[in-house]
């Protein structure tokens, strides 16, 4: 289950749709062990593109350093479908390597609703979970 | 002379849970080559017949190697080293 602040939830929609039709892309940090996002960081899509996304890599060293430095960990890794569903690509499923993520698909391929949806990517298996958002 | 590698979590099967290990080497491909010997397998993950994996990202101290020399790139005492899978997807 994920378990998310409002607040941080309707920064990931602004985000995507800011960023729409290229994929939009973050992290939720939160301390570590303890399974709360708490802070928000918007990351680069470095290859800004409609179906593909990837974190600068430079950002993604600084960002990862910082959350070391705060004893933090990526409890959500973030991104959007343009024209597909809020669900987990092959490629996605391949490339997902933090198995204690929570990963967070948005689709904005309509324009008046927005999907939000969260998943477990371990070992290539992909797993939903139900999102309860928090005031 | 010793080389400090910051093993990312995903990694960590190869070190016995170690989130840091040392190596030596005067570039990047032999400090590689030799923690796959401490590390059996672990050079695999990190490296192809192309080089360096497209979606592993290492930074000497805090640059991105594939901006300096990839697996060329000169290493030396005191170095830091550090690996993070890239984060990375798509539609399909």
């Amino acid at each position: 289950m994920l378990t998310i602040p409002r607040g941080l939830r309707d920064k990931i929609v602004a985000h995507a749709r800011r960023d729409h039709p290229d994929e939009a892309c973050g992290v939720l940090a939160g301390p570590a062990g303890r399974d709360r996002p708490e802070r928000f960081i918007a990351m680069t899509n470095a290859e800004r593109s409609p179906t593909f996304y990837r974190f600068d890599s430079g950002e993604q060293f600084r960002v990862w350093r910082d959350m070391e430095g705060n004893d933090e960990e990526p409890v959500v890794i973030y991104h959007s479908h343009t024209a597909t569903e809020a669900y987990p690509s092959r490629t996605d499923i391949t490339l997902a390597a933090e198995p204690g993520a929570h990963y967070v698909l948005v689709s904005t391929r309509n324009s008046d609703t927005t999907e939000f949806r969260s998943y477990r990517i371990v070992d290539g298996t992909v797993t939903e979970e139900p999102v309860t958002v928090v005031e | 002379m010793a080389i400090e590698v910051r093993i990312p979590t995903i990694l960590r099967t190869y070190t016995d849970g170690a989130k840091q290990v040392e190596g030596t080497g005067s570039t990047l491909g032999e400090l590689f080559t030799d923690l796959d010997h401490k590390h059996g397998g672990l050079r695999d993950r990190l490296v192809d017949d192309g080089g360096l994996r497209r979606f592993v990202n290492v930074y000497l101290n805090d640059e991105d190697v594939r901006f300096l020399a990839g697996l060329d790139t000169p290493v030396k005492d005191g170095d830091t080293v550090t690996v993070l899978p890239a984060v990375a997807g798509g539609a399909s």
